[in-house]
């Protein structure tokens, strides 16, 4: 937690390294996500292709395509951006390569706090960091004399007060899309409540518990809250909501605060909008919120003449003070020479917190995926907390002895 | 057509097949006896920009030997298929003994992913098939009755929904649907309820989704039965009229009587389009509410970071089974009228 402080605040004053951009072969070809950091980070490292070949791929489908993609030989990415989840899948097939000799040899300008190490040796290099907070209104906040909220449970009750004002009908958004973004939602509250998703070394389940019932019965207040249709709401659907002016407070990813507070769309929502940390819940002193990296990995299945190439690319942009400069609002950047602004609020309150990072566990990714589709009937009423809980994990458990995991 | 001619005849075409369509069914069905292997896995230091911890990760090493002996992964026989996320035998013996009445039981079988899916898909096939067959014939009808001159751009109107891609469709009806949109906006003006959803409410996403289909299969249906009433002979039917058959006795006599095997056809076709359905959910975002048996390969094939091949596997044969006892009565009856034909 220090080190990512350390990193965000004090990093003006490091020392100026610039990748050598003299690449003579090789060839280079990313497969990334898809938001403006990711584009001006790949831009960058594009600057010091030389005269080496050179692809990317920009896709919010970048999960589906991974595997497969890195699992032929040779592999069709040479590197990848991924982030804690979407790293374990390429680490459970061992799809990517270490890195500890390219970073000796080429990472001058990258630092240490940005190396991912497992077990030893760097499987990644992160260059920024993201998380889910609230966003406020500040106008509609301050007309109804309402503190701004530092825990859900005040969100809960800001948000009735909204409502029985009249002001807004929905005062509250998540993206709660039945799937990945609703079991995310449940993940980042169950760690608020200070939950573990599996028994202490084991790949056993341990969410159907009182920390499980709490975190539901949390969400199940904060989607009635919402608008009806929560359950088809992603990331993009609530800042379009946002941006209608439906919404007063929200929980988001930082990476979107950049298309949020931009130019396009009602001024006056925009001014009034306002970024604060992520919330607490249950008395807990943790934030109901997980902090994420975004960082590129290297295929294993390329040879190595494109492996040096790509991370002699890509290390540029690591280290790119210019980049994190120009594009301060784009993200939090972990590159040395940030600065901090406004829209970085979020993260650095998470960090300073205490947030938890997103496990990075073998089995995880199936709890996420259990999660996603056997909370829905809770939330429409359909069914007990306890229930919910039961068939998530049943669900989970299935799939893990399908995986070999139990 | 003589055996022979037939035999060479059809020889690209059932090679194209077997490759295309066989061996992957096998490849699957092998696919779904299997699960993967053990995982080893090993406790390590990780660290990231947040700080270091001890947890566990695959060991690539251990796990590549066993790999290398045993690609297949695990024999797993019908473990897969009777689990819960299957056909759940285990829990629905468990419901049968602890529960009181049929209703409860009921309850709780059908909250096992797959007959959860399975009702959907069942119920969308038994709402959609035979109201598109119905529709299209009545559209056959009406269009087959209105003057040649306007024909043209009627039958065109009337297959736009065909045309349309279904994700674009169903899109299209996503947005008028919303509590914003133009319908959802008025249907809760309508019941003065500002918290109804076509969305979030279970059942009104169903009656979405099947309206759906329904619009988006009949121009098929219309289209093949407006080609089977261009050869119905005229004579029998300005027979009947001079006889005084009203209009709704000579379709019931003559017409239908004579485009029947084409009945059989749509039906056969639409049964096995509806027991797949699958864009609708997506366009629809409906996953929360509506899972069809589809949707369930897909979910474990792309929407999962881990990908669950056996999983998949298993829905997708027990998907193809499900297709063939459907079809079965349907292709008997035509099995039968072709003997006796002959």
């Amino acid at each position: 937690m220090r080190k990512i402080l350390v990193t965000l605040l004090f990093l003006l004053f490091g020392t100026s390294a610039f990748a050598d951009c003299n690449i003579k072969s090789g060839s280079i070809n990313i497969l990334a996500n898809d938001f403006p950091a990711l584009r001006t980070f790949v831009e960058t490292s594009k600057q010091c292709k030389g005269s080496a070949d050179f692809k990317v791929t920009h896709s919010s489908e970048h999960n589906k395509i991974a595997v497969p993609a890195l699992t032929a030989n040779p592999s069709e990415f040479s590197a990848r951006i991924a982030a804690n989840s979407s790293i374990v899948p390429l680490m459970n097939q061992d799809l990517i390569r270490p890195l500890d000799d390219l970073v000796k040899k080429y990472g001058k300008g990258i630092q240490d706090s940005q190396l991912i190490t497992i077990d030893g040796k760097v499987m990644a290099v992160a260059f920024m960091a993201n998380t889910q907070h609230l966003y406020y209104r500040e106008d509609v906040l301050k007309d109804l004399g309402i503190a701004i909220p530092k825990t859900y449970e005040e969100v809960v009750a800001a948000s009735e007060k909204i409502r029985a004002s009249g002001k807004m009908q929905y005062p509250y958004a998540a993206a709660y899309k039945a799937g990945w973004n609703l079991a995310e939602e449940f993940v980042n509250m169950f760690i608020g409540h200070g939950g573990e998703f599996f028994k202490s070394g084991s790949a056993e389940p341990n969410i159907n518990n009182a920390k499980g019932v709490a975190t539901l019965n949390m969400l199940k207040k904060l989607s009635e809250l919402s608008n009806p249709d929560y359950l088809t709401h992603d990331s993009e659907a609530i800042k379009v909501e946002w941006e209608s002016g439906n919404v007063a407070l929200m929980t988001l990813w930082a990476s979107r605060s950049g298309t949020l507070l931009d130019d396009e769309g009602d001024p006056n929502i925009t001014k009034a909008t306002k970024l604060t940390g992520p919330a607490t819940v249950g008395g807990g002193n943790i934030p109901a919120a997980t902090l994420w990296w975004d960082g590129f990995t290297l295929a294993k299945n390329r040879p190595d003449a494109d492996a040096e190439a790509t991370f002699r690319a890509l290390a540029h942009a690591a280290s790119n003070k210019k980049m994190v400069a120009d594009a301060a609002d784009q993200a939090v950047w972990l590159v040395e020479g940030f600065v901090p602004g406004p829209k970085s609020i979020g993260v650095i309150e998470a960090v300073k917190m205490g947030a938890k990072p997103y496990p990075m566990l073998p089995q995880m990714g199936l709890m996420h995926g259990a999660l996603g589709s056997e909370i829905v009937e809770f939330l429409q009423g359909k069914e007990s907390a306890e229930q919910a809980l039961k068939d998530v994990e049943a669900a989970y458990i299935s799939k893990a002895k399908e995986q070999g995991f139990l | 057509m003589p055996n022979k001619t037939f035999f060479w005849f059809f020889l690209p075409t059932g090679l194209a097949m077997i490759l295309f369509i066989g061996l992957p069914i096998i490849s699957t069905g092998i696919q779904s006896f299997y699960a993967q292997h053990d995982q080893v896995v090993k406790e390590v230091k990780k660290c990231d920009p947040f700080g270091c911890t001890v947890s566990i990760v695959v060991d690539n090493e251990e796990t590549s030997k066993i790999r290398e002996a045993k690609p297949l992964g695990k024999f797993n026989g019908f473990g897969t298929y009777t689990d819960r996320n299957h056909l759940a035998v285990d829990e629905i013996k468990k419901f049968w003994n602890e529960t009181e009445n049929f209703g409860a039981f009921v309850d709780q079988v059908t909250n096992l992913p797959f007959y959860k899916a399975l009702i959907f898909t069942l119920t969308y096939c038994l709402f959609v098939t035979p109201n598109v067959l119905l529709l299209g014939f009545i559209i056959a009808l009406s269009l087959n009755a209105v003057a040649r001159k306007i024909r043209g751009p009627l039958i065109f109107g009337t297959i736009l929904p065909m045309i349309v891609t279904p994700l674009v469709g169903s899109l299209v009806l996503f947005w008028m649907i919303d509590s914003q949109g133009i319908i959802g906006a008025n249907i809760q003006n309508l019941m003065n309820d500002p918290y109804l959803s076509l969305k979030s409410s279970k059942t009104l996403t169903w009656i979405t989704i099947i309206i759906y289909g329904i619009w988006h299969h009949s121009p098929f249906a219309f289209v093949v039965f407006y080609a089977a009433l261009q050869t119905v002979p005229q004579e029998p039917i300005e027979a009947a009229i001079i006889d005084g058959a009203s209009r709704f006795q000579r379709i019931k006599h003559i017409v239908l009587p004579h485009i029947y095997p084409v009945v059989t056809f749509v039906a056969l076709i639409s049964l096995m389009d509806n027991f797949r359905v699958f864009e609708p959910i997506i366009g629809f975002s409906a996953e929360g509410s509506a899972q069809s048996l589809s949707w369930l390969i897909y979910d474990n094939l792309v929407n999962e970071e881990v990908i669950l091949f056996g999983s998949a596997a298993a829905t997708s044969m027990m998907t193809i089974i499900g297709i063939a006892i459907l079809l079965a009565p349907v292709l008997i009856r035509t099995w039968k009228e072709f003997k006796t034909a002959r």
